[in-house]
């Protein structure tokens, strides 16, 4: 499900105010195999898609919210520095407002066509995360299929209520990664949201027709 | 030495098994190095050397990853890939360094986090992401340097910091090019190809502002002559951490929040934002 439909599923009708939405990604590492990035970009906007992540205002159930909503058809949801800069600058701008935060992630990680300034994003946002908590404003997470590596290792898993999706596939490495580096027989279910709420990763499992209402009870219990 | 070589001879040489590791750099920094073991919550994880010691004749923190050298050491030290339990080590002694207002030395020296079942059982994800995020609170210097291999996450986790450095002939990558090629080839057999794509070496690193120095090994590389890699790592880790020592906490604070927040302006990201938007700015 792409950034669109969320924001449709979520937020109350016409209130979406997205922001940033100018700031565009750069092949800044000259990328060029086994696909030039620039080609990768332009295919992405062909398609009308306008980055991994995008960020705005908007009203849930009468309430204001600050979201951050991934878009997995964007290079996998890679976290970028555009992504990044937009997380970055929600997180602030709800520290500062004392607005909500939204994050609802789908994600392979961050992006490997922008090197190792993608992996500098973790801090980026993680910063900004922190200063979100110490402003005392509410941060929720959603996480869905999938959120893996670079997001799951920065803000995904940091929000005061974490709420993943049935069945969502959810960790830091890859099963098929795992496999391959430790030849291990992985059970039934491993990584699945049900069980990362075993393993104490997310506060709940909620599905995608009770989400809404479920964040309009949290924006209230948490004002 | 760096400009004779391939990417993927520093690659080779970042993992050369006679490369001096955390315990051969601490051993001649700090000789009276007392390890402090354990995250005071399950276990203790051998891939990240950590303790207290005299730095120049003062208290400072030390903690870095220990790759191991014989198969029984590797084995014992994961090739110095960290569990859960190594972060929260790490962030244990972090808040330990600040109750005592002692400098934090971190040497980086990982493929990456360790990418095992029990990891993630055991929130290896959150354990990374709680480390990032809470280094950016520890009120006292910390300085960072790669000292090998600088993988991912897991690298990341140890390396939030005012200074970051890289001895000359380290890596830091996104992910260890073997990743990579697997992510974006579907096959690590390119690993050479992505190495050079990904722009890991010191030389890329500081040219794109990620690292404020880079470290000259020896000729030869810090394999050939420890002492002397060790004295020209002392050197630089001192004059990172010396200025530090003088700054206002919350300045320091500050000033770290803002290197990780504008840490894309080097390169021209900067430019392609227009300019920088204060938190301030956005709440009105």
């Amino acid at each position: 499900m792409g950034a669109d439909a969320w924001l449709a599923l979520l937020a109350d009708p016409g209130s979406w105010q997205e922001r940033w939405s100018d700031i565009r990604p750069h092949d800044l590492l000259d990328w060029k195999r086994p696909k030039p990035y620039e080609d990768m970009i332009e295919a992405a906007r062909e398609e009308g898609l306008n980055e991994a992540v995008r960020t705005g205002l908007a009203r849930i159930g009468e309430r204001p919210a600050w979201l951050g909503v991934f878009d997995f058809r964007f290079v996998g949801g890679t976290l970028s520095i555009v992504a990044g800069e937009r997380l970055a600058r929600g997180l602030e701008a709800a520290a500062a407002s004392g607005v909500p935060y939204l994050l609802v992630t789908a994600s392979g990680g961050a992006r490997m066509q922008e090197g190792v300034l993608a992996l500098m994003q973790l801090a980026k946002v993680n910063g900004a995360v922190g200063r979100l908590h110490v402003s005392r404003t509410p941060f929720f997470s959603v996480l869905t299929d999938p959120t893996f590596g670079g997001v799951s290792a920065s803000l995904a898993l940091m929000a005061d209520v974490n709420i993943a999706e049935p069945g969502a596939a959810i960790g830091f490495t890859g099963a098929r990664v795992i496999k391959q580096a430790t030849y291990a027989d992985l059970p039934k279910g491993f990584q699945s949201a049900e069980f990362q709420l075993t393993h104490g990763q997310v506060d709940m499992v909620v599905p995608r027709t009770e989400l809404r209402r479920r964040l309009i009870h949290l924006l209230e219990l948490y004002r | 030495m760096t400009d004779t070589l391939s990417v993927w001879q520093l690659v080779e040489m970042a993992r050369h098994q006679d490369r001096p590791y955390f315990g051969d750099y601490v051993s001649r920094l700090v000789p009276d190095f007392v390890e402090l073991h354990g995250d005071r919550l399950s276990a203790d994880d051998p891939a990240l050397v950590a303790g207290i010691g005299t730095w120049h004749g003062r208290t400072a923190v030390f903690m870095g990853n220990q790759k191991g050298r014989t198969l029984s050491e590797r084995l014992h030290r994961n090739w110095g890939m960290m569990h859960p339990e190594g972060y929260r080590k790490a962030i244990r002694l972090a808040h330990q360094a600040a109750k005592f207002g002692f400098p934090i030395v971190c040497l980086v020296d990982t493929p990456g986090a360790y990418p095992g079942a029990g990891a993630e059982e055991r929130g290896i994800a959150a354990a990374i992401a709680g480390a990032i995020m809470e280094w950016f609170t520890i009120p006292v210097p910390v300085v960072a340097c790669i000292i090998g291999e600088g993988g991912s996450g897991g690298a990341l986790g140890l390396a939030v910091a005012d200074r970051v450095l890289m001895m000359e002939n380290s890596i830091y990558s996104v992910a260890s090019p073997e990743a990579a090629a697997s992510i974006v080839w579907r096959d690590n057999a390119r690993k050479v190809e992505a190495a050079e794509q990904l722009q890991i070496t010191s030389r890329d690193l500081l040219a794109m502002g990620v690292v404020e120095e880079v470290i000259p090994e020896p000729s030869g590389g810090a394999h050939t002559d420890y002492d002397a890699a060790a004295r020209a790592l002392d050197e630089a880790l001192l004059r990172a951490v010396q200025p530090l020592l003088e700054e206002d906490t919350q300045l320091l604070l500050e000033r770290r929040y803002e290197r990780y927040r504008y840490i894309d302006s080097l390169i021209g990201a900067a430019e392609h934002f227009g300019p920088k938007v204060s938190a301030k700015a956005l709440a009105e």
